[in-house]
């Protein structure tokens, strides 16, 4: 049998087809896997802790078995980065049911909210917790990160990551406060209205590049003085016409005065 | 020491023969001027502009008007390798590299919001006082078209550091170009030198900003200012002062030793503000591209207005009518309404005197409250742009208030066309109501709060005269009966011409005038008092048959 007649044969195709099918399915489970071993590597006393801290808890909008519910979305599947991004920044649990979930001092401790994650990551494969390594920014390029930063962030959290309006009442917040893992985390799981940024749109390093830009944001000092918010025209008019116009008309009423 | 007098006027004395130096300062050096702190909003512009003029020029010595891409080496580390235009790295250049440069940029950008906000506040001066009157509408169109050019040349500077900020108002004022119907591509392409951005842009809005536009706005300040001197300075009513006076000081040495310590004022403060704190921080905003946009890109104030207009705007369009697309919700918010306003504000002065028939010269200013509906027009027209600007920033105003957009967004759409014509009817009523406080001061005197019970029960308030200075500052304001409407014909039967718009103008008189408190006639006035003094009277009478001592009150 030569070669052409092999490629010509009927079976040929569909046994290719399989083949493919198969290895497709094998590299999935070789991916996924590496999402499974965080899940197995928290104890299951952690996660059983975890989930009598999410029956309490969380399992009024979320469920029993996290499976969801019309309060709130299902969680399977979500994530360890899910779970620590949002009750770490306080966001969960919610205090009343709003356009979106505001951030507060976290009600959990660490121990807690870690317990919580495994417990979660537990019911189905999604993004772990990143680890220091994730968020080691030393090799990552700070200028690049700041077009990054412009091209995917300022559009919702502004230019200098003060956060912005969206729509009906939503908004992007502030990330002054937020620290580099919280941030990662949000860029991996997409929180309330935000887009998820996967490793395949936004690789690990780009991210780390956007964490520099922010840290930079959040600790340069402003080269021109008092940085108004860092909002804009918008307070740069309001000081205009209080401080500025205010100062100079006062000097006017204090020039024109009738002399007595 | 009288050597160097003596040289002085031998100098002078030689200047003197060639040009007639001495006689044109002895002529205006005495000129008088009044006095008022709401007089000196103007020379706030005046200061600004020159501080424009003298930043302006040390910051063309580092700017590249160019979009030629360059790669930035420059200190600012976020920025390093980075591909950017070479207006916007001879920006950043300006801001990190050169000595003093990011304090003179600061200067540039506060004088420049400084000098909208002055002209603003002096023209709401000459405004609500009717300064604008005959022989002065001719000023008013020259300072109204300042504040245009001004807005104009604002944008202009915003947009030349080419940084993502600036490059997203350049979008959009592309965008208000091209909504103009039928030429508004081909006009795109004659701005722009083809498709939007392009490589001419940035230079060409660097000739209009630093050579066509000064220009013009130094030839206007001029002819404002000698407009000025011709006509003389008008004056707020009081004691002596008529219409055919000035009371004040003279120029030399008063107002130059005022003016020029003013000038250094505004200059102290202005750098003052660019050294302490931030102003268009075009460094953290990063090169423009345009697939990059931040949250809360807004024009400089002046400019608000028309982005609040164009927020609010209802997404009307027409695709392909008359082989066109009709952006009605570009068109109408930034190109029509501007317009509008505009035009209402350049021809205010000459509408006023139509409706009101007021054909005499004015050199004493209105109080507001004399003219009330003038004044409340004035709110209306305030509050209307204020509520756009508003919306013009309603992302900030959202996120720092906790809003819906949306409901700001709708709350734009309805309350500006509600809220102004409630501010125009509260503030007329307002001034309609203190009118009539002036007629009673003048008719009964201040009420001193004493009262006093006679020995017959009766309470009486004790009114005290109001003092000389403030009667000449009531009585000095004009009645102007409303036109009426002329006969629809004259006794021989034959129709009035031009009947209609006589009657339009009866109509619109009336309702300026209508409400108005009629100032009391002296002989009023006079009565009044009389009647005053009798009553007094009639109590020191009532008390010394009682046999009561009189406080002394009543007998002063």
């Amino acid at each position: 049998m030569t070669s052409t007649s092999v490629r010509r044969n009927k079976a040929t195709g569909l046994v290719v087809l399989l083949a493919g099918l198969v290895m497709t399915g094998v590299g999935y489970a070789a991916v996924t896997s590496t999402a499974e071993a965080s899940v197995t590597t928290a104890s299951q006393t952690q996660i059983d802790q975890g989930k009598q801290l999410f029956q309490q808890g969380c399992a009024t909008c979320h469920g029993l078995a996290a499976q969801g519910s019309s309060e709130g979305p299902s969680l399977i599947g979500v994530g360890a980065a899910a779970v620590n991004f949002q009750v770490s920044t306080g966001r969960m649990p919610m205090a009343a049911p709003a356009n979106q979930a505001p951030q507060k001092p976290p009600i959990y401790t660490d121990e807690q909210i870690a317990a919580l994650a495994s417990y979660v990551a537990s019911l189905g494969p999604g993004p772990a917790v990143p680890s220091d390594e994730d968020l080691n920014t030393s090799d990552a390029n700070l200028a690049e990160g700041g077009v990054l930063f412009r091209t995917n962030c300022a559009q919702c959290h502004n230019f200098a990551g003060r956060g912005g309006a969206l729509s009906n009442g939503k908004y992007a917040p502030n990330m002054m406060g937020a620290t580099p893992r919280q941030i990662y985390e949000a860029m991996l799981t997409g929180p309330q209205n935000m887009p998820v940024f996967n490793d395949k749109t936004l690789p690990p390093a780009q991210k780390r590049a956007i964490l520099k830009y922010i840290n930079e944001l959040q600790t340069a000092p402003s080269p021109g003085g008092l940085a108004l918010g860092s909002l804009g025209p918008v307070t740069e008019g309001i000081f205009i016409w209080t401080a500025g116009l205010g100062a100079l008309l006062a000097v006017a009423v204090w020039i024109g005065a009738k002399v007595r | 020491m009288s050597a160097v007098v003596d040289e002085v006027g031998k100098a002078i004395g030689r200047a003197d023969e060639r040009a007639p130096i001495s006689s044109l300062l002895k002529d205006n050096l005495r000129k008088v001027f009044p006095d008022h702190w709401s007089f000196m909003l103007g020379e706030i512009a005046l200061y600004s502009f020159i501080i424009l003029l003298l930043t302006g020029v040390y910051l063309t010595i580092w700017y590249q008007p160019s979009m030629q891409e360059v790669v930035y080496h420059g200190s600012y580390q976020p920025l390093v390798g980075i591909p950017m235009s070479e207006a916007y790295n001879s920006a950043l250049h300006i801001s990190f590299d050169v000595r003093g440069g990011l304090l003179i940029r600061q200067i540039h950008h506060w004088a420049a919001l400084f000098f909208m906000a002055a002209m603003a506040v002096h023209m709401f001066r000459i405004f609500f006082t009717g300064a604008f009157r005959k022989p002065r509408e001719f000023n008013w169109v020259i300072g109204g078209s300042m504040i245009l050019i001004g807005l104009l040349e604002g944008f202009a500077g915003y947009s030349l550091p080419d940084d993502l900020l600036s490059g997203v108002g350049v979008r959009i004022v592309a965008g208000i170009i091209e909504s103009i119907p039928v030429v508004g591509t081909y006009l795109l392409f004659f701005i722009f030198g083809g498709q939007y951005p392009g490589h001419d842009f940035i230079p060409r809005l660097y000739t209009f900003h630093v050579l066509l536009v000064p220009g013009i706005l130094l030839a206007s300040v001029g002819l404002h200012l000698v407009l000025i001197f011709y006509h003389k300075h008008t004056q707020y009513p009081g004691p002596g002062r008529t219409n055919e006076n000035v009371v004040g000081f003279p120029l030399f040495p008063v107002y130059t030793a005022k003016a020029g310590g003013f000038f250094f004022i505004v200059f102290g403060v202005t750098v003052l503000m660019a050294a302490l704190v931030t102003i268009n921080p075009i460094w953290a905003y990063g090169p423009y591209v345009p697939d990059q946009v931040t949250a809360g890109s807004q024009p400089d104030w002046y400019i608000g207005f028309v982005d609040g207009a164009l927020r609010a705007f209802p997404n009307w369009e027409w695709e392909d009518f008359l082989g066109h697309t009709w952006s009605w919700n570009i068109l109408l918010p930034c190109v029509v309404m501007p317009g509008i306003l505009v035009t209402l504000l350049l021809s205010y002065p000459f509408l006023e005197a139509w409706i009101t028939g007021d054909t005499r010269e004015h050199h004493l200013l209105d109080r507001p409250r004399n003219a009330a509906t003038r004044t409340g027009l004035g709110v209306m027209a305030i509050t209307f742009y204020g509520i756009l600007v508003i919306n013009g920033a309603n992302d900030i105003v959202a996120q720092a208030f906790n809003l819906s957009i949306n409901q700001l967004t709708w709350f734009t759409r309805i309350g500006v066309f509600v809220i102004p014509p409630l501010a125009f009817i509260a503030t007329r009523r307002f001034c309609l109501g203190l009118q009539r406080r002036d007629r009673d001061l003048l008719m009964h005197g201040r009420e001193s709060g004493q009262i006093l019970r006679l020995p017959h029960g009766e309470f009486i308030e004790i009114h005290t005269p109001i003092s000389d200075e403030e009667k000449a500052v009531i009585l000095a304001k004009r009645d102007i009966a409303p036109i009426e409407a002329p006969p629809e014909t004259d006794e021989n039967g034959v129709k009035t011409p031009g009947l209609r718009a006589k009657k339009w103008r009866a109509k619109l008189s009336n309702a300026y005038f209508g409400e108005n408190v009629q100032r009391p006639t002296l002989a009023e006035i006079e009565a009044a008092e009389h009647h005053h003094h009798d009553e007094v009277a009639h109590e020191i009478d009532v008390l010394h048959e009682a046999g009561a001592p009189v406080p002394s009150e009543l007998t002063d």
